[in-house]
């Protein structure tokens, strides 16, 4: 696997970079795509110096669809673990009463990250293997009145990954689902959460990487979200429509 | 706001703690009008690292930016620790020239309080090897600063504890190494005086240092291991490591699970300790190939080793006193210390090298550096160390401090009003503060 190259979409979050070193560091190559990508090109050094790999950087914009066949032709090669970590939370007081900015969260999480992977998932499979890694959330195992339009893109991103999974899961690409919980990173700085439930973006990078070793279908960084999760949709719905989660 | 610290955990100053990712971000914060003082891993012992109004965090510029093979020049983001520098050049050969007791500081730390090693009397501080550094001024503009290129600046910034400016880039040229292994000679020193001739003898080693039993009265005051270390070549180590003379031997690490209840350390165990440990070194006396890790870092394998001190924090007591005047001012220390019945599990001892700076720390004398409880008492005493330090012409490091008395440091420190008007003179007064510059008057 060493020496193959891996695709970061979303590469300037503090979740990317991490992923950018962890793979790096065991010898893969990197493509980082952004938009503005220019903006890391201090990471570009970082990760090549650090690692003794080769780093490229990549303009793209996940919103801009008829620009993604332009972009995957324009990569150095193929690569061969693709990791979609775009993700846009915005603020819910927002998502609800301004359409405009519910959709764009919308698009940003679901419709442009699914179009892209599916994009990639077709050439890897022309090609004959490949992993892809979707990095949604928790927050799209059940919708919830304080997040629910981010939730419910990522929950459309969950969903499409599974079905990406079962349509690809006799042939040689791999698909993996990531859910982390809190992650510190600036799309939770100011948050109080409890610190037990927080991952740093190293710790998901970890898990990722372990995880597209084993083949694993879908992982929680910390495994205690696993059994809050199974609380939280279990809860029966006139029960869960009461609470304040 | 949330209460920050420094590594001696006192004291603890509510702050509002800023923490950019991007330039554009950093920049507006330099300019925000108000003063700030930026913050590296919070290494500082006391609050040199802390404006309670903004502290600005520069760990996400943790960026290694450039290298050049030829001359050992690493260029890196302020932020970058120097763990991470030794870990990504080591393997290729480079070993930082200078480095302090910890791995976990960041660049723009060790410049700004221009630390020094094991190896000062003989190759200087950190700011020796810093060939130009980027400081972000209080307009927002980025001076590169060097020997020849803002001269001024670039000496002001070494060693000012971060008062001139933001550091934001630094060329930090490394040592080539052969191997990442010390060949370590240690030497059994009876009392202070004995400990000083080893030191003086010795010259000549790369690095030098001694650890001190300060409970100790009488003519054993000042018995020491007085520890000499030299980089190892691969023709000097055991057969199974040259083949891999750079890799580190597995070493477990250690989270200090709880806080201890501060009543465990006290006169009896301190003394046991140190007595231990001065038996086991005297019989060990002699040679022994060390790694780098545990030679330079032993501390490090014990993660949040800071909280042995209890909830109250800890204060470092560091002075340096000039070389005339070493024997009696270590001698005045320790019976103080002693007499106080308030040692402490690491004193150590080094000789310094001469230096000329605006205001770092270093001089040509004798540092010592021990680590007290904060109670009253222990207060009381280091003003005790200050004022016997003081009237031995000696000086205070600042990157310990968190409790000098402004007159105090005033008295020790010549240089700190000229250091004050240059700040005023360049504007940096009005933009850059911490709760030390503002406690000292700097």
């Amino acid at each position: 696997m060493s020496g193959s190259a891996v695709l970061i979409l979303g590469a300037g979050s503090d979740m990317a970079r991490a992923l950018a070193h962890k793979y790096a560091s065991a010898g893969h190559d990197i493509q980082l795509a952004a938009r503005q990508v220019q903006r890391l090109a201090p990471d570009q050094a970082d990760i090549a110096l650090r690692h003794g790999v080769t780093v490229s950087l990549h303009e793209f914009d996940v919103l801009d669809l008829g620009a993604h066949p332009g972009f995957v032709q324009g990569l150095p090669s193929l690569p061969d673990i693709a990791i979609c970590a775009v993700g846009l939370m915005g603020q819910q007081s927002e998502s609800q009463t301004d359409m405009q900015k519910a959709a764009l969260v919308m698009r940003s999480n679901f419709e442009g990250p699914a179009c892209i992977l599916g994009l990639l998932a077709n050439a890897f499979e022309q090609r004959g293997h490949g992993v892809l890694v979707g990095i949604a959330s928790v927050a799209g195992l059940r919708g919830r009145g304080s997040n629910y339009v981010y939730g419910a893109s990522k929950a459309g991103f969950v969903a499409f990954l599974s079905g990406l999974r079962n349509r690809l899961a006799r042939g040689p690409v791999h698909v993996l689902t990531v859910l982390p919980g809190f992650v510190n990173t600036k799309m939770t700085e100011g948050m109080a959460l409890p610190q037990r439930l927080v991952a740093q973006p190293s710790d998901v990078a970890k898990a990722v990487f372990a995880a597209t070793q084993k083949r694993r279908d879908v992982i929680y960084v910390k495994p205690v979200w696993r059994l809050i999760m199974a609380i939280i949709c279990a809860l029966p719905e006139r029960v869960f429509k009461k609470t304040n989660l | 706001m949330s209460a920050l610290s420094g590594w001696g955990q006192y004291p603890r100053v509510q702050a509002h703690l800023a923490q950019p990712r991007s330039p554009e971000a950093l920049r507006a914060l330099a300019q925000s009008g108000g003063t700030a003082i930026a913050r590296g891993n919070g290494r500082a012992y006391g609050d040199s690292a802390i404006n309670s109004a903004c502290t600005i965090d520069l760990r996400a510029f943790n960026r290694m930016l450039q290298f050049c093979p030829d001359t050992g020049q690493l260029v890196a983001e302020a932020g970058v620790v120097l763990g991470d520098v030794i870990a990504t050049f080591l393997p290729r050969g480079w070993f930082p020239y200078v480095t302090p007791g910890t791995k976990f500081v960041t660049l723009g730390g060790a410049v700004a309080a221009d630390v020094h090693g094991k190896n000062h009397h003989k190759e200087g501080g950190f700011g020796t090897y810093v060939d130009w550094l980027d400081l972000l001024d209080h307009n927002g503009q980025v001076l590169r600063c060097s020997r020849s290129e803002n001269p001024q600046l670039f000496q002001h910034t070494l060693g000012g504890m971060g008062l001139t400016g933001i550091i934001w880039r630094v060329a930090l040229r490394l040592r080539p190494v052969s191997s990442g292994w010390i060949k370590q000679t240690r030497h059994v020193a009876r009392d202070i005086s004995h400990a000083m001739a080893l030191f003086e003898q010795a010259q000549d080693a790369t690095y030098s240092v001694a650890w001190i039993d300060c409970l100790q009265r009488g003519p054993a005051m000042g018995r020491a291991l007085v520890m000499l270390g030299e980089h190892a070549a691969p023709a000097e180590l055991p057969a199974h490591l040259r083949a891999t003379p750079f890799a580190l031997p597995k070493r477990r690490q250690f989270h200090m699970p709880i806080t201890p209840p501060s009543w465990l350390l006290n006169t009896a165990t301190v003394r046991a300790f140190n007595a231990l440990y001065y038996w086991q070194g005297a019989r060990g006396a002699g040679r022994a190939l060390v790694d780098w890790d545990s030679y330079f870092y032993p501390l490090d394998a014990i993660l949040g080793w800071n909280k042995i001190y209890g909830r109250r924090g800890f204060a470092q007591f560091q002075c340096v006193i000039p070389l005339a005047q070493a024997e009696a001012g270590l001698r005045a220390l320790l019976a103080a210390i002693a007499a106080a019945g308030a040692g402490s599990f690491l004193a150590v001892l080094k000789r310094l090298g001469a230096q000329d700076s605006p205001l770092s720390f270093p001089m040509a004398g004798y540092t010592l550096a021990l680590d007290f409880p904060v109670t009253a008492k222990t207060l009381a005493l280091m003003q005790q160390l200050d004022a016997i330090t003081c009237h031995h012409g000696g000086r205070i490091y600042l990157a310990k401090d968190s409790r000098m008395a402004r007159d105090m440091f005033h008295q020790t420190e010549p240089r700190a009003a000229p250091f004050a008007q240059y700040r005023q003179a360049t504007g940096a007064a009005g933009a850059w503060a911490s709760a030390q510059s503002e406690r000292l008057g700097l």
